[in-house]
């Protein structure tokens, strides 16, 4: 019993150790892009990684065939996603850096266009997995690449003509 | 929108995304290694505890029972003795 325990151990480090070495690269800059840090100093994203590395991880075991990559990506997606909330916008709370390509973004639409197109998520799955409609997942992508082109077409726009948007 | 250039806008945004590969840093592994056996090991003690607490009360209901034998008719203490005919 003790044995079998120990070998499951040594193999779940083994197997770790390289999804670790194949994943994490990725799955960093995902998190940079996320937290709209610069990529030198990302303290916020590496702790969204280690997050998500840790609980991958303890669950390594259970995969039965599920990809790791798969869930420290839903992990990473949702743990945004519940922080975002207290962590950005408020006075003295974290801004965007500007070093960062979508530091013009509000954190919910970082969060779908990585999604979206930096890890290539279907539509369908990035809304199961954010709790919102396929539609509005559509929409906020589409607004949000019209903004980021828009931008860096125009570094200095004047009035965010997005805002103008009737209701 | 015709749908090549929505393609087009989708492929620069990504190529705005892209970037070259950093290394990451290995107390990023180590860390993550630490957290998550502390996360097993802790999930291992929670899920001994209940057990253990439901063996205790599958024990204490047993001896309970065999005590209080709780399906045998109770004396009855309303109906005064017959005596006396």
């Amino acid at each position: 019993m003790r044995q079998r325990h120990a070998s499951q151990a040594t193999r779940r480090d083994r197997e770790f150790e390289a999804f670790v070495a194949g994943a994490a690269g990725r799955l960093l800059h995902a998190a940079t892009l996320l937290t709209a840090e610069p990529p030198d100093d990302n303290p916020r994203a590496r702790r969204l990684l280690t997050l998500s590395l840790a609980h991958t991880y303890a669950c390594w075991d259970r995969l039965r065939g599920e990809d790791p990559y798969d869930r420290a990506r839903q992990y990473v997606a949702t743990r945004f996603a519940r922080g975002a909330w207290h962590q950005y916008g408020g006075f003295g709370r974290a801004r965007p850096h500007p070093a960062s390509p979508l530091a013009p973004l509000t954190p919910q639409e970082r969060l779908i266009l990585v999604l979206r197109l930096y890890e290539g998520v279907g539509e369908e799955q990035t809304a199961a997995l954010l709790g919102l409609s396929t539609e509005r997942v559509r929409a906020i992508c589409h607004r949000a690449t019209t903004t980021l082109l828009h931008r860096t077409r125009d570094p200095a726009p004047a009035v965010p003509a997005a805002k103008a948007v009737p209701s | 929108m015709s749908p090549v250039r929505g393609n087009d806008r989708e492929a620069a945004v990504r190529r705005l995304m892209e970037q070259a590969p950093r290394p990451v840093p290995a107390e990023i592994h180590t860390e993550a290694v630490r957290r998550g056996g502390r996360m097993l090991r802790r999930r291992t003690l929670a899920r001994r505890v209940l057990w253990l607490l439901a063996f205790a009360a599958v024990v204490a209901f047993t001896v309970w029972a065999l005590t209080a034998r709780p399906w045998v008719e109770p004396p009855s203490d309303t109906t005064p003795p017959l005596t006396g005919w």
